[in-house]
This record gives structure tokens, C-alpha cells and sequence, in this order.
């Protein structure tokens, strides 16, 4: 077990360094540079911003090698669009909030697709089950912006219906402002996870030990919550691993819409504003997380299945 | 079949918690005005990027800046320049003369010297500073060369000779002076706080001094920012809210116009998608002049086709302003584009444009033609020409885009080719000469014509495509280095002229913008410069 998970983080790290190149090089490729701005800037201007950066040096291999330098220290270095901020301050104020998000949203999913998927399965092609796939495909297909929008205006028109504020429309700090967030992030890993439970719950209600459980007189509860729900959610806990990693990265959208102080946001408008050190700490910091996540499901594996060590 | 009895109470337990917990939470949120406590909210599009008034370039960053600092000079709502720090002021043909006030405070209790000026003006065209505005000191004695870093800070023409009076040398003449040094860059520094926060200045609530109406109380980056009334500034008694605070951060249109329905911020900016929804709640739709001006700029670099004349002049009598306005623009308060310089821009005696009015736009397809026939002939080509037009990735870009596109294969039939790229990669484009023509626009950095005037004088960066005419950079020189008003307006003439006559661009729209603001907030500040809009002399009146 040891020397599986050795050989596990090893591969990691290489994963870490290969996913960092890869950013590296092609942030580098894209036209444009981060110091370029709508007013010109003279060449003394310009060169003494390139050497506050480190962007005076050649991007390889003195820029490159720097970076992994820095990198294994954990120092992402002073951010292009928010300056005078570290990269690594912006990702430690960011992050909790993605990922606050982030578990409100899975636990939503979670709850929401094994109670949906094993109530279609009962109700299997009756109306119920009908209209739920239904709604299960919607939330697949749809896109999460559409569904923030929504959900957005909605909370909109409730609040006015009421007279009072059952919900904030938008913002960060409470609990009641991640409400409607962790459901919209949540909605299409609900809609996943249903389709993928109400599959595994028709199979299991038609298993024999069910029918050994039936004639020994359990009752129908007894029958759903103790014998059919647990075994048919196990392979809804295999995908929540990667499903984690998915949601509390995913919610750029969401967080723009929402005005929500997070990571996703922090990363897109990197990405859009060429922030070199940015977009080289989100990325490696969001790699290292589900390298993270990867490594930890396999290792649980790992301990209940003797057999994936052998892989 | 089994029954779901347990379940389903189970489930319905469940959302029975759910909404229960919701409850205690209403009224919990904060709503866009307070009258009480004098306190408005509202949204901000970004994080403000850089609180460092000597580094900063950005609106968002000069809006907040603009109510918590105060210059030598400011605009009131009106547009007229009024005392700032300095009470009084002087300008000459060779430098200027500020007598700063005696209760001028810094949030600390301090005063606010003449020193403190020296010091953030030296501090901005230290070419160590990189400071992106550099430019704008330029016409202080040595200003240039020290951000060439050929002369040392210490000689820039500036002193405070008495802690209250500071003493401006220029290099050349800077007739509009004291409307420049409104300008954020110009804002003072303290420099003992700005030292001592080694480096760190502006990047925390706690690392900034303020000398405006308010002070940045707090600042969760990326979530909210919050200012209230500075008890140390000097006109307090004039400002009447305590509190302005930025609950929420989203460049998202439709998430504001949301917020302000749910009445949560007292203003939401439209666009045309966000304009609809508007008026079907009926509410009551503002406009405003934003202050910048869109054209379409052609590559004048050697090689290029769009140097020839013809093509230009062919280009520009296809292209009508005002069918662009009200068909492809589509939202109101926009304003046709017939000059470089917008309307709003003052003379020596009335509006810039009534004292040089340009010629109204001709549009004549048939004339447009035979220019293109001679352009072929001149260019020595077989048939009509492909051309690139680089634009932006925006919506409306992409509308526009496709609007010329279609403009100039049925005028001309000439093929436009869009280049669609996001911000960075268009301006490095843009720098590189890599296009024909290019959708541009430009924001004005002081309230005076030369700041538009000067864009295509052939020294001038940001002139990129490359115009280089000497009887414009003469005209250009003209208007830079005189005083009196008269003779100016006469430059900025002769340069609208040569514009206009050799199709250096083609003006297509002065932007305006709309928006909806709550009913009981009065004297909100929209301008065309920054801070805007500018809530800090707002007050509320109970409707």
C-alpha cells in the first residue's frame, strides 16, 4: 500500500509539472501580452513594467525555469489585472468561497439525484418517472447559464410576489446567498446523477436478495432505505469524486451572475485579460486539486479492493 | 409496487426545513437605499484593479478613486471647473501657480502641502513607478526626459516653495492645465504613508490615505467595498451621504437590472437586450453622453491598400451615420459621428463644434464608385480589393462588423474580411499594423479638444495606424503650444479639416448610454470623464 501511494503521488507531481508546461507554453503562444493597454505606453514605460514582471528575460528557458522555481515554493507571484495583489493571496480569498459553494452544490446534487433516480425507478414508465426523465434531460441539455439567469429572475419575481426578500438576488456572505447558486450549479450533476441511479435501482429492486428481503415479510420502507437505496447509490459515490472536482471548478457563470467572490470567476477573466501569473496559479492550483481528488478515490479503492493496486 | 409513504414524508420534511431556514433570512438582505442612516448601494462591474492613483488607468479604479480623493481642481455637475485642494489658482504661458486651501485634510487628520503634490507627480513620471499615465505630465518642465530616464526625478518643474503654495514650470504651453491636473494621476500622495507601506500602497483599505468625501472603509476584494463620509475633508458639510457601499461585483448587465428591480442597488446601466425589460417594467430611462467617440481607422502603413486615397474616400461615401445610429446602434442617446471631436466639447467661446462646424456627412453610393475605380487603377488591381476589418468580440462589435461587411459588398462589392479578437489580442494586432481598417474608439483623458486632437499627430502611440501628415502634426503643434483660445479653436479646426478631407478615419457614432436610477436619489454625477458616475454630492429626497 505504501509503495502504491508513493507511485501514485509521484505520477502527481508529473501530471502537476506536465499540465503547467502545457498552460505555460501555450499562454505564451497566444498573441498579446499582458502589458499591452488601450493607451500606448513609451518604450522606457514599457520596459521598466517588463522587468517588474520578470517578462524582460526570454520566455525560455529563463522565464520557464523561474516559474517552476517558484512554483515548487508555492509563490505565484504579483497578479497583471489585480495589482499590488499576490496570486496566492487572490486563490486563498477565492477558493473557500468556490468551494463553499462548491459542497452546497454536490450535497444538493447528491441528496436530490439518489432521492429523484430511486423515485423514477419505483414509478418506472408511469407519469412520475415520465416527467422527471423529462425534466432530467432539460437539465443536462441546458447550459448553466441559462439556468442562473432563470433561476436569478426568478428569485426576482418571488421576492416582489411576497413583499419580502425570501431570498438575496445576488451577492456573498450568508448562508441564504448561496441558496439558489449551489442549485444552479447543482442542477445538471442532479440531473446526471438521477439518470444514473434510477439505472441502478431498476436493477437492484430486481435482484434476489430483494426478493428474499420481500419474503421475509420486511416491509416496502424497510425494502427502499435499508436494502434497495444503499446498494444501488454505490456507483453514484464512484463518479462523485470526479463530479466534486467538476462543480467547485465550474462556476464561473454561476459566480458572475450571482456576483459571487470566487475562483472560476478569478480564472476566466485571467484567461480573458492574458494575467500570465494568474492564469499559471488557477490553473496549476485547480490541476493539483483534482490531481488531488484522483489520487485520493484511488487510493480508497485502493484499500477496498486489493485488486486495483495491481493496475 | 412498493408504497412511498415513509419517503415521501421524508422528502417532504426535507423541503419543509429548507424553506423554514429561509425565513429568518428575509429582510436580512440590504435594500438600495437607506434614508435613515443616508446610505445608498450599488454595483461595481470589477474588482478595481489599481487603487494607486499614480498607477492607475482604468474607469473602475478612477471612478473609486474620484470619491475618495480630491484634486487641485474638480468638474461639478455642470461641467465647470471649481476649487478642489487649491482655492485659487493661476496659469501662465511658462507655468502656474496654485494657492492650496488651509483646511485641506488627509483622513489622518493632516494636512494636505504642496509637498504632497511634489511628491506624487515626481512619483508618477518616475520611470521606476512605470506608471502607465506617465504621459499625461508631459509639458512639465523635464517631464519627458525623466520618464526616459535621462534626467533625475528631483528636476521635474514642479515645487512647493510654502507647505500652501505649489509652483508648476511648463516646458510648453498647457493652456488647459487646470483642467488637466483634475485628472486622477494628478491626485496627491502623502509621502511618509506611502513609503511606509513599502510597495503596498492601494492594495488594502489600510494601505491608503484618503483626502476626498469618503474614505474606503472596506474592501473584500472581489466581494464588496464600502466608503463612508470623511469626517476630515473639508467641505463635509456639503456631502450629505454617510455611506456609499458596493455590496456586489458582476459585469453582468442582466444581474444588475435584476438587483435593481429587486431594489437592491440604486443603479443599473442598460444595454439594448437589458432596455426591453426596462420599459416593460415602465420605468423611467436616463441618458448620458459617456464622452467617447467611435470611428473606423485605417492602416496608412506603406503596403497597404487603405493608403490610397480613393479607396478611403470610396469607403467613407458609402457609410452613412446615421442609418449606423438608429439601425445597427439601436439604443437611444446615441449621436451621429461628424467629427473627432464630440459635441460636448467646450471652444474658446460655446461649443467646440458650433465655433468649427464640420461639414455634414455626404452618402452617395454612385460617387463612392467611381472613387473605387480610380482607387483599382491607382492600386494597379484587376478587381475590387479583399480588405480586413479588425474588431472586437463583444455583441455589438460583432453587429457592427457584420453591418460594414455588408455595407461594402453592396456599395462596392468589395469583400470585408472580419477579424474577430478578444481585447488583447486586438490591440496587439492594432500595435503590429496587422489590418485595414479597425473598429476604435477613444475615451477623453481631460475636459479639453486637444486630447482627441493630438491622436493622429505622427509621434502620438497610440496612433496606430501610422497617419503621418506634417500639415497636421503642424496644426497639432499649434493647438499644443498656444494660450489663446481663439488660436486654438483655429488649430483644432485646421486639424478636423485635414481629418475629415484625406478620410484619416471615418467618424461613426459619439456613444451615449442609458441606464435607470432610483427615484429618490438626486444630483448622481454622470460625466464624461472620470469619476462616473459620481454619487459623492448625491442626496435623497423621500419620494
Amino acid at each position: 500500500m505504501g509503495r502504491y501511494a508513493i507511485k501514485r503521488i509521484f505520477q502527481g507531481l508529473i501530471t502537476i509539472w506536465f499540465i503547467a508546461t502545457a498552460t505555460f507554453a501555450a499562454m505564451h503562444a497566444v498573441p498579446g501580452d499582458p502589458l499591452s493597454n488601450e493607451k500606448a505606453t513609451t518604450e522606457a514605460i514599457r520596459k521598466n513594467l517588463e522587468a517588474r514582471y520578470g517578462l524582460d528575460r526570454p520566455v525560455f528557458p529563463d522565464q520557464y525555469f523561474i516559474f517552476l522555481g517558484n512554483m515548487a515554493k508555492g509563490d505565484f507571484g504579483l497578479s497583471f489585472t489585480q495589482q499590488n495583489r499576490r496570486v496566492n493571496d487572490i486563490i486563498l480569498d477565492a477558493f473557500p468561497v468556490s468551494a463553499q459553494l462548491g459542497v452546497l452544490a454536490i450535497a444538493f446534487a447528491a441528496i436530490g439525484g439518489v432521492l429523484l433516480g430511486a423515485f423514477t425507478a419505483l414509478k418506472r414508465n408511469r407519469w412520475p418517472d415520465v416527467t422527471v426523465m423529462l425534466a432530467v434531460i432539460l437539465g443536462i441539455s441546458v447550459p448553466s447559464f441559462v439556468f442562473a439567469a432563470l433561476g436569478q429572475l426568478a428569485l426576482v419575481n418571488a421576492n416582489d410576489a411576497l413583499g419580502f426578500t425570501l431570498l438575496p438576488v445576488a451577492g456573498w456572505g450568508e448562508l441564504s446567498h448561496m441558496v439558489m447558486p449551489a442549485v444552479v450549479l447543482g442542477l445538471s450533476t442532479l440531473a446526471f446523477l438521477t439518470r444514473l441511479m434510477r439505472s441502478s435501482m431498476l436493477e437492484v429492486l430486481t435482484a434476489d436478495y430483494i426478493r428474499t428481503a420481500r419474503a421475509k415479510g420486511v416491509s416496502d420502507g424497510g425494502i427502499f432505505w435499508r436494502h434497495a437505496l444503499r446498494n444501488a447509490s454505490l456507483p453514484v459515490i464512484t463518479v462523485l469524486g470526479p463530479a466534486i472536482a467538476a462543480i467547485t471548478t465550474g462556476g464561473f457563470v454561476v459566480e458572475l451572475v450571482f456576483a459571487i467572490p470566487g475562483l472560476g470567476r478569478a480564472f476566466v477573466e485571467a484567461v480573458q485579460q492574458l494575467d500570465y501569473t494568474l492564469i499559471m496559479g488557477t490553473t496549476v492550483f485547480y490541476g493539483s486539486f483534482l490531481v488531488f481528488m484522483v489520487i485520493v478515490v484511488d487510493l480508497i479503492y485502493g484499500l477496498i479492493d486489493p485488486r486495483v493496486r495491481l493496475v | 409496487m412498493m408504497r412511498l409513504g415513509p419517503a415521501r414524508r421524508r422528502i417532504a420534511l426535507l423541503l419543509s426545513c429548507l424553506l423554514a431556514a429561509a425565513a429568518p433570512w428575509a429582510g436580512a438582505a440590504e435594500n438600495a437605499v437607506d434614508f435613515e442612516g443616508r446610505v445608498i448601494r450599488m454595483v461595481l462591474p470589477q474588482e478595481p484593479p489599481q487603487l494607486d492613483s499614480s498607477k492607475a488607468t482604468d474607469q473602475v479604479s478612477t471612478r473609486v478613486l474620484g470619491h475618495v480623493m480630491e484634486a487641485l481642481t474638480r468638474f461639478d455637475g455642470q461641467g465647470r471647473l471649481v476649487p478642489g485642494v487649491a482655492e485659487r489658482w493661476e496659469i501662465r504661458r511658462d507655468g502656474a501657480t496654485f494657492w492650496l486651501r488651509e483646511d485641506a485634510r488627509w483622513s489622518d487628520g493632516s494636512p494636505v502641502t504642496a509637498a504632497d503634490f511634489v511628491f506624487s507627480w515626481r512619483h508618477a513620471v518616475d520611470p521606476i513607478t512605470a506608471s502607465e499615465y506617465a504621459f499625461i505630465l508631459q509639458g512639465i518642465e523635464n517631464a519627458e526626459a525623466i520618464s526616459q530616464g535621462e534626467a533625475p526625478i528631483t528636476s521635474l518643474g514642479v515645487s512647493a516653495p510654502e507647505p500652501r503654495r505649489l509652483e508648476v514650470r511648463f516646458s510648453r504651453a498647457l493652456a488647459y492645465f487646470d483642467k488637466l491636473v483634475a485628472f486622477a494621476t494628478f491626485y496627491p500622495l502623502k509621502e511618509s504613508f506611502y513609503r511606509a507601506r513599502d510597495g503596498r500602497y492601494g492594495a488594502d483599505a489600510e494601505d491608503m490615505l484618503f483626502n476626498g468625501p469618503f474614505v474606503i472603509e472596506r474592501w473584500d476584494h472581489g466581494a464588496r467595498l464600502e466608503m463612508a463620509k470623511n469626517p476630515h475633508y473639508w467641505d463635509r458639510d456639503n456631502i450629505y451621504l454617510n455611506r456609499i457601499e458596493f455590496p456586489y461585483i458582476t459585469a453582468d448587465t442582466n444581474a444588475a437590472l435584476n438587483l435593481f428591480k429587486d431594489n437592491r442597488i440604486i443603479l443599473a446601466a442598460l444595454d439594448s437586450e437589458t432596455m426591453e425589460n426596462a420599459l416593460d417594467q415602465r420605468w423611467r430611462i436616463e441618458r448620458f453622453n459617456d464622452g467617447s467617440a467611435w470611428y473606423i481607422e485605417f492602416n496608412h502603413r506603406d503596403g497597404r491598400l487603405t493608403q490610397n486615397w480613393n479607396l478611403r474616400r470610396a469607403l467613407a461615401l458609402s457609410f452613412d451615420t446615421y442609418e449606423f445610429i438608429n439601425r445597427v446602434i439601436g439604443t437611444p442617446g446615441n449621436l451621429p459621428g461628424l467629427s473627432l471631436y464630440p459635441s460636448y466639447m467646450q471652444g474658446a467661446k460655446q461649443r467646440l463644434l458650433q465655433e468649427i462646424p464640420p461639414p455634414e456627412p455626404v452618402t452617395d453610393w454612385t460617387l463612392a464608385r467611381e472613387h473605387l475605380e480610380k482607387a483599382i487603377v491607382e492600386l494597379d488591381l484587376s478587381e475590387p480589393p479583399e480588405l480586413v476589418l479588425l474588431t472586437g468580440n463583444s455583441p455589438t462589435a460583432n453587429k457592427q462588423a457584420e453591418f460594414l461587411q455588408t455595407l461594402w459588398k453592396d456599395a462596392l462589392g468589395l469583400t470585408v474580411r472580419i477579424d474577430r479578437q478578444i481585447f488583447k489580442q486586438r490591440l496587439a494586432k492594432m500595435t503590429a499594423g496587422d489590418f485595414d481598417l479597425v473598429a476604435a474608439g477613444w475615451g477623453p483623458d481631460y475636459l479639453d479638444p486637444l486630447t482627441f486632437g493630438d491622436l493622429f499627430a505622427s509621434w502620438n502611440l497610440n496612433n496606430r495606424g501610422r497617419y503621418a501628415n506634417p500639415a497636421l502634426d503642424a496644426c497639432v503643434r499649434k493647438a499644443q503650444n498656444s494660450v489663446a483660445a481663439e488660436t486654438r479653436v483655429e488649430a483644432f479646426g485646421c486639424i478636423q479639416r485635414i481629418l475629415l478631407e484625406d478620410h484619416t478615419l471615418i467618424p461613426t457614432y459619439e456613444r451615449g448610454q442609458i441606464y435607470v436610477i432610483h427615484p429618490a436619489v438626486k444630483g448622481a454625477i454622470r460625466r464624461q470623464t472620470s469619476p462616473d458616475p459620481d454619487l459623492a454630492r448625491a442626496w435623497l429626497e423621500q419620494p
